[in-house]
């Protein structure tokens, strides 16, 4: 078998190996020793964060199976259960997550034409709309569910309710919004770990595959929003 | 990229003693004891995790074989109520028999809950498969090395969860967590979580590294190597990666709901919410099906190589052998109802009996073309090879009467019975763990650059053999004379046949576990003073053996290799009846060969 000298794999694009480098971090970035370059980094990590995903896919889809089999079993409960929820902060919600998603694409876009102003302040409104799905979450939702005893299984003690099978929908709510959730706060200590780098001028036109593999997480996080709004919400 | 630039012969690289040398064996220690730890602990090298996943995972199959010495203890005796007075074995003592058999059912579910999340699902992948995958395709490292170093402590964790959950009395669920048993016994004790949430854990732990190994098979194998140049190994990690990848989430998903469910009882899986505790039973089994090829795929191929190198012939028919990987990998998302054959409705049991007998052919597939690769091969019946023969022959049973439970008539009356206790052994211990070892033996000279002893392996070899088929195959008979799992005893007085049997099986259990301690000695006799081992001992063709050093480099090559022929072209390489490791490889030499 025949063999390629690794010694000559220094891509040219690397620049001096001496001296000190003012390039900004994006420029000298250089791949990891066992790729050949950049790019074939980008397309490793690219295919791995999708695989990811994927596997998020499956985890709500499990839930989604789930739901579906007790709405079978439990048609009633799940009609009335939907009538106590409160479209306005889902709507609400709905509408923010949309914005967030448009607003991290953006930021790939920014970091892949340079815009350094611009990339930093889509990435910080990106944030503040999950924060702002978290509170309307837990201001408008949340607390009230709980102040009246609206809890998942042996934790319900709501008076008003109509079907016995009621608190099984609330477990069914609670356990999806509430995982649903957890992905939200996952995606917000992404970002700003993407701000601080942003920061640090380390995303450019030649480097931004975080930023990339972050988007595409809150993509699907959004996604899976868009579909439990509905399921949820407003099908009766 | 720049130009490939080929060499015929490349000179060897001299290098100092003493102090770091990125040239010196990955094993070399780079300082004192203190450096040594953490440079271990901080390692992104995939070779050092595999290590260290060999040697935890080797340290859980003894724990959970100390548990099922145990279990074929209190089996040796059937528990007898004379006078008022128990007479039995191990667990049962003074005059409560319940609490011998509450013991019984927390020592099988420990031993089945390690067996299969900490040692089975893990062990080729993990070990051999992160030492090798990379070195089998010509690459520096997996695609993400320190997702690979994080995938390692999640596996610490989940092992400390379970570990916690065992301390604080163990849980007595079995290891399929079926509602109720996980959701109602012991009610207001976490420990069940803790365990549960161990497995919940080690499932990322599985997620990362399959999906580690999928994209290193897609983007990083050596320049030359096509999907049909890479060798069977590889291609069985690859099918195994992937269901580690699509079934994973499921059981995930699953365990949380199962948590809520012991937490707050939120009904999903509960009759009296008006949940439905068989949904959990699919839910358990679409992953849990499909887990078994994790468990077994990689033992296949291990077997392919070794049968390859040591009988030194071309695989016979090596796409189909690779074909039938995926083909195994897809069916097996679609039969997860045969384990419901007594649960569920009854159409739905004719489909997964008629779906199941699928699986059966990609697997028949393998085994013929195995065989038909042995046949007229320079077969050495070296410790490896010893294993893959008798892998050939346990596994077959295991999966035939795999197809006896297939069938909806028979498994109505072997359900639950020891029978299904032996077929699954056959196919795990069997198939994978004899595998396993196997390729251990195999890949032993290349991964710590010592030899074995030959004779200390084979006498290892066969008292596993011997004991495994002794302790298991009397429980098919057990099985279809209606001896039910999971119970701590039997009712004697119409069952006087049961004793000798079960008897059998302990004694074989006895031989089982005194083999595994001979190949312990084995191992640590190699490690202090075993021979040195040349760079390729078998004479193999893939490239840890033609390209690397044994043990490999820090970057495990020397020069990046490039793939110029297949795996296993020995026709074309090898003159025949040469000896395994007499035989020089034509060029270039070996990049390990100033090693000897
Ligand atoms: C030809 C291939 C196979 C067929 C047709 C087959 C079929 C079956 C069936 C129908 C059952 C359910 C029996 C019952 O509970 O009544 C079963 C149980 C089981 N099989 Fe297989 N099997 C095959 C191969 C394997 C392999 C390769 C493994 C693992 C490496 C495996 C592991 C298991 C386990 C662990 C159980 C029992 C699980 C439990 O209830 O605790 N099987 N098999
Ligand atoms: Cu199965």
């Amino acid at each position: 078998m025949a063999t390629i000298d690794t010694h000559q794999h220094g891509a040219p694009s690397t620049g001096p190996s001496t001296g000190f480098d003012s390039r900004p971090y994006h420029e000298r970035y250089k791949a990891a020793s066992h790729f050949r370059d950049r790019e074939h980094e980008f397309d490793a990590v690219k295919m791995g964060v999708w695989l990811f995903l994927s596997t998020e896919v499956l985890l709500f889809s499990g839930m989604f199976v789930a739901y579906a089999v007790l709405r079978f079993l439990h048609p009633e409960a799940f009609v009335n259960g939907s009538h106590y929820l409160d479209r306005i902060p889902g709507l609400a919600n709905t509408i923010v997550l949309l914005l967030s998603s448009y607003t991290i694409a953006s930021a790939v876009r920014n970091a892949q034409l340079g815009q350094f102003g611009k990339l930093k302040l889509n990435l910080l409104i990106t944030n503040l709309c999950a924060i702002a799905f978290l509170l309307i979450k837990f201001i408008f939702e949340y607390g009230p569910k709980i102040a009246q005893g609206k809890l998942p299984g042996k934790l319900f003690h709501y008076p008003g309710a109509h079907d016995p099978s009621e608190p099984l929908w609330w477990g069914i709510y609670w356990a999806a919004t509430g995982i649903h959730a957890t992905h939200v706060i996952g995606g917000i200590i992404m970002i700003s770990w993407l701000l601080v780098r942003a920061n640090k001028r380390h995303f450019g036109p030649t480097h931004y595959t975080a930023i990339e593999g972050v988007a595409l997480y809150w993509h699907i996080v959004d996604i899976v929003w868009i579909f439990l709004f509905p399921l949820l919400y407003l099908i009766h | 990229m720049a130009t490939p630039h080929t060499h015929d012969q490349h000179a060897s690289h001299g290098h100092g003693h003493g102090g770091y040398d990125p040239h010196g064996s990955y094993l070399a220690a780079k300082g004192g004891m203190l450096t040594t730890i953490r440079d271990w602990a901080t390692t992104i090298d995939h070779k050092k995790i595999g290590v260290m996943y060999l040697v935890a995972i080797l340290f859980m199959f003894f724990l959970g074989g100390m548990f099922a010495l145990a279990i074929r203890a209190e089996m040796a005796v059937p528990t007898t109520l004379q006078n008022g007075v128990i007479h039995g074995q191990l667990f049962q003592s003074g005059d409560d028999i319940a609490k011998g058999n509450n013991i019984y059912n927390r020592v099988f579910s420990l031993h089945g809950i390690i067996m299969v999340f900490l040692v089975i699902v893990p062990s080729v992948p993990a070990s051999l498969g992160n030492f090798f995958l990379p070195l089998l395709i010509g690459a520096k490292d997996v695609a993400f090395p320190r997702l690979n170093l994080a995938s390692w402590y999640i596996y610490l964790t989940g092992s400390v969860f379970a570990v916690i959950a065992l301390v604080m009395g163990g849980v007595d669920t079995g290891w399929t967590f079926y509602v109720p048993y996980s959701t109602m016994t012991e009610e207001g004790h976490l420990k069940v979580v803790w365990m549960i949430l161990a497995a919940f854990i080690l499932g990322f732990s599985s997620i990362f590294t399959g999906l580690n190994f999928v994209v290193t098979v897609h983007k990083l194998r050596a320049p030359g190597m096509g999907w049909f140049d890479m060798p069977l190994f590889v291609w069985g990690i690859y099918a195994t990666s992937i269901i580690q990848v699509l079934a994973t989430p499921v059981i995930g998903i699953t365990l949380l709901l199962l948590i809520f469910e012991r937490l707050f009882n939120i009904g999903v899986f509960d009759p009296r919410m008006g949940g439905d505790p068989v949904l959990f039973q699919h839910f358990f089994w679409f992953y849990s099906h499909p887990v078994v090829y994790v468990m077994i795929l990689p033992g296949m191929a291990i077997i392919s190589e070794i049968i390859a190198v040591h009988s030194r012939k071309q695989i016979f028919g090596y796409r189909a052998v690779a074909f039938s990987s995926l083909a195994i990998a897809g069916i097996a998302f679609i039969v997860w109802g045969h384990h419901l054959f007594t649960s569920q409705g009854e159409v739905a049991s004719v489909i997964f009996s008629a779906l199941t007998f699928l699986v059966a052919i990609p697997t028949a597939v393998k085994v013929f073309n195995w065989i038909t690769t042995l046949f007229r091969g320079s077969i050495a019946l070296t410790t490896p090879m010893l294993y893959a023969l008798g892998f050939l022959f346990t596994f077959s049973i295991g999966g035939l009467t795999g197809l006896f439970l297939g069938a909806l008539s028979t498994d109505l009356h072997l359900h639950d019975t020891y029978f299904i206790v032996a077929h699954f052994h056959y196919v795990m211990m069997g198939g994978t763990i004899i595998a396993f070892i196997g390729g251990i033996h195999h890949w032993w000279p290349k991964m710590f650059g010592k030899m074995y002893n030959e004779l200390g392996g084979k006498i290892g070899f066969w008292l596993v053999f011997v004991g495994f088929n002794l302790t298991f195959f009397p429980q098919f008979i057990l099985g279809t004379q209606g001896m039910p799992r999971r119970y701590a005893s039997y009712d004697i007085v119409n069952n006087p046949g049961f004793t000798f049997i079960h008897q059998l099986s302990t004694a074989g259990s006895g031989i089982l576990a005194l083999g595994m301690f001979v190949h312990l000695f084995v191992f640590l006799h190699s490690l202090v003073m075993g021979r040195k081992a040349a760079a390729n001992p078998w004479g193999g063709l893939t490239f840890e053996w033609t390209h690397a050093s044994s043990p490999p480099i820090e970057h495990n090559f020397e020069h990046e290799p490039v793939c110029t022929h297949g795996p296993y072209d020995y026709d074309d390489i090898v003159p025949a009846n040469t000896k395994p490791g007499e035989f020089v490889l034509p060029t270039p030499s070996p990049a390990g060969a100033r090693h000897h």
